[in-house]
């Protein structure tokens, strides 16, 4: 870890006076980048301690939404969404991610902004072009098996490693961001994540000094809901494949319908080809395995990732024939698929 | 009146008594040794090849760095006996120089050892220190068929080949051949390897996390080129070894090297990264298995062919074959064992090394074979047990295997498994476990002070199964004294030599050595209490000492019976080969498991492991069981979950944290229940206890691998059986 400088962030409106320059990094809950700079995978001069940024830390409830601030930690949010019939996917994908001491520490913003877990960008002494561009991809040839197939460049097929990105892409979430200048915008967090490309190590479009302050989720029902998570054990491990999934039939047709992939993309995947084959037609087999086949025609694999494609496709219509399954017998249902997870 | 007036504690199933100072933080682990002065702080540079010189090398920036006190390296380390020599005489008292070369053995080894006031300054300046090395393309094993060297001899003392034929009848009908694999895997304790080094004149003293101390002793005076008697080794606490801390390892030469160059305290603590290149791991195995038995189930041939990586300059072979020759008895049996030297790091004992893989593979095969015979997979078991040792042809001391079995499987419920439910399958799974059991040579001393209170001193450690308190158990039962009566002080190198823990062989030996021990201090107090003592049973109150016999009982203070010069009245036991059977000693036990298959993603849920063991006299019951179960855990570990991706090309490691290196957690697990078919064994030892450290993981693996092809037909020969291995062949399935 080299040595660096603290500043602290009081509130939100003090975001102006800080010393933002390209060596400073926000240390949210610090269960990631605190890791990266032990390893000198990030090296920053400089830190802004969130810690006691006032009212931050809250969640709004309104008509329209839930607005959830950035400091919220995946506990809080994990329990809040408990509680909200429409948010249950997110409640499971959060629960469904690390241990609870590290939820306890992790934020809202931070776990969006978390780095992924692909063992060459962990590894100073091999080349990565994510950790340091031009070095050469090793994972292209390396062991890729919790590698990306959606969104893959010749230079980077690292997934995102996030749970919560994955629900809060499906739940439509946008990113309420405060520049350094001061300036607030707002961002869909369907365009919020960069595909590697030729610049892997620009990961989203923040520019220098933003600061995520809030995540915005528009309220809404969304039907039956499930996240389901494949991983090598049965907790505190990243997805090999996970789905995010919502479904409202009426009578047999798709009335609505959110989706979102995770473990397969360089990005939370948000499969909006499959999406457009299925919303608003009838529900069938045949439709889900045409949604997935078309979603999947994009899939490119490595070597040991190879059975992802397979994976995806086999989890994705357990998930959603069993979401279907329940708002046939439960016209209306919104919530849990299986209440007691 | 009861006629046996004396407490029992032995067997019980009494609470650690280390246990509250252990949940308090109480127990002081080696990193947290507290020194007079508080101790630099060395972190290591790790190499970024395998094998090569050093061509560069600039320290400067690190040196200047805030806070450094020294930059070790080959150039200023000081002298070491080299690495490997001819003269060393056995791989955990061998010269474990580093930094005394500049050429580098593997992947992550120490190119330099920074020394700073803080950790965050010698890991900061560490990063500044800047090296070349001249690399040449790694040794590593490419395949079975690369493996060619035949070793002397294997871990545990046997013959790397055997070829036994026991008779001429043609028991070929059906033939099963089929090769398996296993990954490369890590021991894994919790507590990393750390050392805190310092010197006093001419005496070293280094607090360290090891499991055998004298070994410590002698591999720091070799390696160091010191005398053995100016070295004192302390290791009271050792947060789990499973082989890992057998020997020493860089963390404490490292850490004596900065106290020599300094004269002053040196403590250095791995991180996790560091522990896997620096400390040893289990090498990957290439298992070919052929099997034949009759029509009936019964054996024909054995043939178990095993390939396996060896580091260079270290004489580790595992015994992947030993369950193979020992569990059934067949026809035939045939068993080899060849080796490659790599330039990997150390490759020593993981984890019950040889059985614990062996047996994954082996009692997966039987399985198969007893699949295609047609025969439940318990029956085919039961059909081949063998009368004697089924290669040496001699006696077994005690021989419960088909007990365990039956029993086992008449607890555990065996066949009787839930019912499929949407896309979840169940099914079980049986495995035999037979482990070698040892009696090591150990001493412990028992000293009985003037008010009763009793200590007892071994250089002896508890790596966590319970070593303190089935030695005060020990001692209070044979002086009928309440357990609080008993002090047992561990890990010191002052006190008399044990065999350390390892091998399973820990409580049995030093056990045994402190029950000797015990009643030869119990013929001093009957001498003291005279003639009519010697056929009496004597115990202690406080400090009085209970004499009674048919005649009646007297109390006699202790004071009365000896000078106060006396006190403390000391004894010390000592056991040996003459103290065990040459006949055949195992443990034996038989694994089930219970898991749940998910048809459509092929994840893995175990539902239920049991186990039926028998091990000898079974000195705690609670620690017995809880170290038992910690290996049926390790099992599950093994067959689903643990692998070490090797980087090729640089051979290096790609997951070396536990991060990615997965270790079965409390979710993976389901329920685990054990019993014992309990039966002292005084063949094996004078306490009638035998080894259990690693009979839990043999088998345990190998029960839920076989469980999950009967759940769902799907076979995965190459561990672990992780869930994409699965869904693929559930997708051939359809």
């Amino acid at each position: 870890m080299n040595p660096f400088s603290v500043q602290t962030l009081g509130s939100e409106g003090d975001v102006e006076k800080l010393n933002l320059d390209a060596q400073t990094r926000y240390l949210a809950g610090g269960t990631n980048l605190v890791d990266l700079m032990k390893h000198q995978i990030e090296t920053p001069v400089s830190l802004v301690d969130l810690s006691e940024w006032e009212g931050a830390s809250e969640i709004e409830k309104t008509g329209n939404g839930y607005r959830i601030g950035a400091m919220v930690t995946n506990t809080e949010l994990a329990n809040f969404a408990w509680r909200e019939p429409s948010l249950s996917v997110l409640s499971q994908a959060l629960l469904s991610g690390a241990t609870v001491q590290l939820r306890n520490r992790a934020t809202t913003g931070g776990n969006l902004l978390q780095r992924t877990r692909c063992y060459y960008f962990y590894d100073t002494a091999k080349p990565c072009n994510k950790r340091e561009p031009g070095t050469g991809c090793s994972a292209l040839t390396g062991m890729n098996r919790i590698h990306a197939i959606f969104g893959t460049s010749e230079q980077c097929i690292a997934t995102h490693p996030s749970d919560m990105a994955v629900a809060l892409m499906a739940l439509n979430a946008s990113v309420s961001v405060k520049t350094a200048m001061g300036k607030n915008r707002d961002i869909a967090l369907r365009e919020f994540y960069c595909t590697p490309g030729e610049t892997p190590e620009r990961e989203n479009v923040l520019e220098q000094g933003d600061l995520i302050t809030s995540v915005y989720i528009p309220a809404g029902t969304r039907g039956t809901q499930h996240y389901y998570k494949v991983r090598d054990r049965a907790s505190y491990a990243f997805a090999l494949v996970s789905v995010a999934a919502a479904l409202e039939l009426n009578e047999e047709t798709i009335h609505s319908v959110s989706l979102s992939f995770g473990g397969v993309g360089t990005i939370p995947w948000y499969p909006k080809k499959a999406l457009e084959i299925l919303q608003g037609n009838k529900f069938s087999v045949q439709l889900l395995e045409k949604a997935i086949d078309a979603e999947l025609a994009d899939a490119k694999t490595f070597g040991s990732n190879d059975f992802k494609p397979g994976l995806l496709r086999r989890v994705f219509l357990s998930v959603m024939l069993s979401l279907a399954q329940r708002q046939k017998k439960q016209p209306g249902h919104e919530g849990a698929l299986y209440e007691n997870r | 009146m009861k006629t046996d007036s004396k407490k029992h504690v032995l067997g019980e199933p009494v609470n650690r008594v280390d246990g509250l100072l252990k949940v308090r933080g109480q127990a002081r682990y080696a990193a947290e040794h507290e020194q007079e002065s508080t101790p630099y702080v060395g972190w290591l540079v790790a190499s970024d090849e395998a094998v090569g010189e050093i061509t560069t090398l600039e320290t400067d920036a690190a040196e200047q760095a805030d806070g450094v006190v020294a930059v070790l390296t080959y150039k200023n380390a000081g002298p070491l006996k080299p690495f490997s020599k001819p003269a060393d005489e056995s791989r955990f008292t061998q010269s474990r120089a580093v930094l005394h070369e500049p050429h580098i053995r593997h992947y992550g080894a120490p190119v330099a050892l920074v020394v700073a006031h803080t950790l965050e300054q010698a890991r900061y300046a560490a990063s500044l220190v800047r090296f070349s090395i001249n690399s040449e393309r790694p040794d590593l094993l490419e395949g079975p068929d690369d493996a060619k060297v035949t070793p002397d001899s294997l871990d545990g003392g046997f013959e790397p080949d055997v070829h036994v034929k026991n008779t001429s009848q043609d028991r070929h009908d059906i033939r099963l051949s089929a090769d398996y694999t296993t990954p490369s895997q890590i021991s894994a304790a919790m507590e990393p390897h750390a050392t805190v080094a310092s010197f006093d004149g001419n005496t070293l003293t280094v607090n360290c996390s090891v499991q055998i101390v004298a070994s410590a002793v002698e591999a720091l005076a070799i390696t160091l080129e010191m005398e053995p008697e100016n070295i004192v080794v302390k290791s009271p606490y050792v947060g789990g070894g499973f082989g890992s801390k057998l020997g020493l390892h860089y963390d404490a030469i490292l850490a004596c090297i900065g106290a020599r160059h300094l004269k002053h305290a040196v403590k250095v603590v791995l991180s996790r990264r560091q522990v896997f290149y620096n400390t040893p791991h289990r090498g990957n195995s290439y298992q070919s298995i052929s099997l034949s038995c009759d029509a009936n189930g019964k054996l024909g041939q054995i043939s178990h062919k095993s390939a396996m990586p060896r580091a260079k300059g270290y004489q580790f072979a595992e015994a992947t074959g030993a369950v193979a020759r020992v569990t059934y008895d067949a026809e035939e049996i045939v068993s080899t064992h060849r080796v490659k030297d790599v330039d990997l790091p150390l490759i020593d004992s993981t984890r019950s090394p040889g059985d614990a893989i062996g047996s994954l593979a082996f009692e997966s095969a039987i399985d198969e074979l007893a699949e295609k015979a047609g025969m439940d997979p318990l029956a085919f078991r039961l059909c081949n047990m063998p009368e004697v040792h089924p290669v040496s042809k001699t006696r077994f001391t005690s021989h419960r295997l088909a007990d365990c079995l039956r029993q086992g499987a008449e607890k555990f419920g065996w066949g009787n498994k839930p019912q499929a439910s949407g896309d979840t399958l169940y099914g079980h799974g049986v495995a035999s476990a037979m482990r070698l059991n040892m009696l090591t040579p150990s001493r412990a001393s028992i000293s009985l002070d003037h008010e009763g209170q009793l200590t007892v001193r071994s250089d002896m450690t508890d790596i966590g199964t319970g070593t303190y308190t089935i030695l005060a158990q020990i001692a209070a039962e044979v002086f009928g004294a309440e357990l609080d009566k008993v002090t047992v002080e561990l890990g010191d190198s002052h006190s008399p030599v044990s065999c350390g823990s390892g091998g399973s062989f820990g409580a049995a030996s030093t056990g045994s050595a402190l029950h000797k021990a015990c009643e030869a201090l119990c013929d001093k107090l009957k001498a003291a209490l005279g003639d009519d003592a010697s056929d009496s049973a004597i115990s202690l109150d406080g400090a009085v000492v209970l004499c009674e016999n048919h005649t009646g009982k007297r109390k006699v203070p202790l004071t009365t019976l000896f000078d106060a010069s006396a006190f403390p009245l000391q004894e010390t036991g000592e056991v040996g080969e003459e103290d065990t059977s040459e006949d055949e000693q195992y443990s034996c036990g038989a694994h089930f498991a219970e898991v749940a298959v998910n048809m459509v993603s092929g994840e893995v849920r175990l539902k239920r492991q049991y186990g039926m063991f028998s091990a000898g006299k079974i000195l705690n019951l609670k620690t017995a069981s809880s170290q038992l179960k910690g290996g049926m855990v390790w099992g599950a570990g093994y067959a689903l979950t643990e692998a070490i991706h090797h980087h090729t090309q640089t051979a290096s490691f790609l997951n070396p944290d536990f991060g990615e290196y997965h270790i079965a957690v409390n979710r993976d697990i389901g329920e685990v229940s054990l019993d014992f078919i309990e039966e002292a064994d005084y063949d094996a030892s004078p306490i009638g206890a035998k080894g259990i450290g690693e009979l839990g993981i043999t088998g345990a693996g190998a029960a839920i691998a076989n469980a999950i092809a009967d759940a769902c037909g799907v076979r995965v020969r190459d561990f672990p059986i992780t869930l994409d291995k699965v869904m693929n062949q559930l997708k051939a399935l359809g």
